[in-house]
């Protein structure tokens, strides 16, 4: 058994021990708050020579994602971290690692995008990159953030997989606050992560290799852009086998879609992030009050995972989605139009409304969701009455 | 010095078959800095521009040895991240701890003067252990000839027309070879595809230091600059000859110009070239009476900082502190000397 040790700690700090028990071989990165405590946290493991990487502390996100392909392509682990603007700042950069099939690892503190600014935990910055090609967690809380962290290295290396992987926490909530947290020992972690051996290295100079060339004739671009579909809809079932073997050693459940009450709710409420906890608990009263709710909760956004979502829905006859993203003068958020698309292609016609909550930090009180369980009482009804399920906002003055 | 019987059986690090135009001034600047390589393996980086499509038509590559490109603005982050790596895996004992590999990053001037300054101002703070070489054709060459903070002042291009209003570009090229040197880093050069030897000699200079390093080469743009296609080399010549680039390099913060050259005026650059037609028109002479002030008072300015060199080197003579090389500090980035803390 792992020798584990039992800290307060906020979901930063293990992001950045996950980093250290992974020992990568290079880490370029660039402060930005919330994900700021996760450098100066790697920052003192190398001064203190706890890890062997080279820090490269660039003067730009869009410069520390071109470092980390460099570098990759260069056969280094290598992880980064960011949040809001420099995830936007690096986000043709995002494209690039993905396309050049570079296992990355990078952390994102979620957080609101300007104007207005605003430094809160919301999606917007990581759901502008839903489809860059990153495999994309979505920790609950701080413990996941570290387990996702981990797990990421086994997948995004995976010879299989080869994409990066995005793990992120929500700004502030999951990143700052301090929670109780297991930390496992550095040899059982050492063993579950194993060596990142590359196929192909820009330092092999005995089999040179050309990274990011021209696919500008014929169909390469497409045959690229395939290739990277497959690889990320195999990768759903290495996050599971990763995620079950993890569960053995942690002794941590581990499901792409975490449910609760599904089995016999009515109303269902799908959700993300940090806000999973907080929907659960506001389900558990009022099913103690004999209301027949439920929580879905998606710990990995990409690749989507539609059958889990669908299976866990099925029997809902009244179904809302919170999202934390806008899609101004789109249909819904992110996470309502993934959903009702993946309802939609096996023929559920279930009622569906998106609630916008969240954005920029804004609370998210008991209230508010009870709120959007009672709503759904009224959705059915609402449909049948040809009223179309527009984007509600919840929690706004 | 560089001879050319021995630089002629160095191998060739660029391969022929690339679509690069015929006379084309930055595949003849690869094919010389790359033999300042000598045997020692070589891996590169370009940023987004002509030369990155043209090498690297998928599924064919022209590069012998490694080769990353990434974004237009990244060519020297990119290296950056590559070298940690190497530094990296070597801590890592993942590499042989006496693997050697030189590192070129090539850019254009529009990716180094204009779209990728910043990244490669954080790169050489950094000290990676690399040589950064912008080849100067003076436009965004790659998407049909646009100004860029290398277009010489008057100069026609795609967007600093010429016409009754607006006399082409209406400013003055950036310094960016200054801009390099006021990073103190232990060598910045400029050079010409015309001067082979002055060329290689500089690049195997840059490459055997430790530390960032950078080089700044003409290579005309026959296509953009207006002129035949056998013709890039001639008209770096006089762009050398006339002073409108002059040969120099700062080593240690010391500035000498490396080139006896042949002082002439600078209408025998201007006049060969299409794009600064309208100069030679009646009526323009005051254009061209403000590009050889802008040449002289930049020449002159040269001259001035390897007169204050001498100074430099007296001032820490008498001070008692080493050039900046000499003491080994900022090299090689991730070294300490040993330290209580």
């Amino acid at each position: 058994m792992p020798d584990v040790t039992v800290l307060a700690s906020s979901g930063d700090q293990m992001v950045a021990e996950a980093f250290r028990q992974a020992n990568p071989d290079v880490l370029p990165v660039y402060p930005i708050t919330p994900q700021t405590i996760i450098v100066e946290e790697f920052d003192k493991f190398v001064a203190q020579g706890k890890v062997h990487t080279e820090f490269v502390p660039v003067e730009s996100e869009h410069s520390a994602m071109a470092a980390a392909i460099g570098a990759s392509a260069a056969g280094a682990r290598t992880v980064t971290a960011t949040a809001s603007q420099g995830l936007a700042y690096m986000w043709e950069e995002l494209y690039v690692a993905a396309g050049m099939r570079l296992p990355i690892v990078m952390a994102n503190a979620n957080r609101a995008l300007s104007a207005p600014i605003n430094i809160h935990g919301d999606h917007s910055d990581i759901m502008g990159c839903r489809d860059t090609g990153w495999i994309m967690y979505f920790a609950e809380n701080a413990q996941e953030a570290y387990d996702d962290t981990l797990m990421a290295f086994r997948v995004a290396e995976h010879p299989d997989v080869m994409l990066p992987v995005a793990t992120t926490l929500d700004g502030f909530i999951t990143s700052h606050a301090l929670e109780r947290c297991e930390l496992l020992d550095d040899e059982t972690v050492a063993a579950f992560v194993g060596e990142y051996k590359p196929e192909r290295s820009l330092l092999d100079t005995d089999n040179p290799n050309s990274f990011g060339m021209f696919a500008n004739l014929g169909n390469f671009y497409m045959e690229t852009k395939l290739a990277m579909r497959k690889a990320m809809e195999g990768s759903l079932d290495i996050i599971k086998s990763v995620g079950k073997e993890f569960e053995a050693v942690s002794g941590r459940p581990f499901e792409v879609v975490k449910t609760y009450g599904t089995e016999d709710a009515e109303r269902v409420i799908v959700v993300m992030g940090s806000s999973i906890g907080n929907v659960r608990h506001v389900a558990k009263q009022l099913r103690a009050k004999g209301e027949k709710v439920g929580v879905v909760g998606l710990r990995v956004f990409r690749p989507f995972p539609s059958n889990e979502l669908v299976a866990a829905l099925k029997d809902a006859k009244a179904i809302a989605v919170m999202d934390r993203c806008e899609t101004v003068g789109g249909q819904g958020g992110p996470l309502w139009q993934e959903t009702a698309a993946a309802l939609q292609s096996v023929g559920i016609t279930t009622p569906t409304r998106d609630y916008m909550y969240g954005l920029g930090g804004a609370d998210v009180t008991v209230q508010l969701i009870e709120e959007i369980f009672e709503d759904l009482k009224t959705l059915e009804a609402d449909k049948a009455a040809g009223k179309v399920a527009d984007v509600t906002y919840k929690g706004n003055r | 010095m560089a001879n050319i019987k021995q630089l002629s059986e160095l191998p060739q690090r660029l391969s022929p078959g690339h679509s690069m135009c015929g006379g084309c001034g930055a595949t003849i600047a690869v094919r010389q800095i790359l033999m300042g390589a000598g045997k020692t393996p070589v891996v590169c980086s370009a940023a987004t521009g002509c030369l990155e499509v043209s090498t690297t038509t998928f599924p064919f590559t022209s590069w012998e040895g490694g080769f990353i490109h990434n974004t237009f603005q990244s060519s020297a982050a990119t290296m950056s991240g590559v070298e940690a790596a190497f530094r990296g895996l070597k801590r890592a004992g993942k590499i042989p701890a006496d693997k050697d590999i030189k590192f070129v990053a090539f850019g254009g001037d529009g990716g180094t003067y204009d779209i990728g300054l910043q990244a490669l101002s954080g790169a050489l703070e950094r000290g990676h252990d690399f040589l950064y070489v912008c080849y100067d054709n003076g436009a965004y060459m790659n998407t049909g000839i646009q100004r860029s903070g290398a277009t010489p002042y008057s100069a026609w291009t795609t967007t600093s027309e010429v016409g009754d209003a607006v006399p082409g570009k209406r400013h003055f090229e950036k310094d960016l070879t200054s801009i390099v040197a006021a990073h103190h880093i232990p060598y910045a050069a400029q050079a010409s595809i015309s001067n082979w030897n002055d060329l290689v000699t500089k690049a195997t200079k840059a490459m055997d230091i430790d530390g960032p390093t950078f080089l700044n080469v003409l290579a005309p743009c026959p296509r953009g600059w207006r002129v035949p296609f056998d013709q890039a080399v001639e008209i770096a010549k006089l762009g050398v000859q006339t002073n409108y680039w002059p040969l120099y390099e700062v080593e240690n913060d010391v500035w000498k110009l490396t080139e006896n050259r042949r002082k002439l005026p600078i209408e025998d650059f201007l006049r060969p070239q299409g794009r600064f037609r309208h100069l030679f028109k009646p009526g323009n002479e005051h254009l061209i009476k403000e590009f050889q002030t802008n040449v002289d008072r930049h020449y002159a300015y040269l001259q001035a900082r390897v007169a204050g060199s001498e100074a430099y080197k007296d001032a820490l003579e008498e001070a008692g502190l080493p050039l900046i090389s000499d003491d080994g500090l900022a090299l090689e980035s991730g070294s300490v000397q040993p330290f209580q803390q």
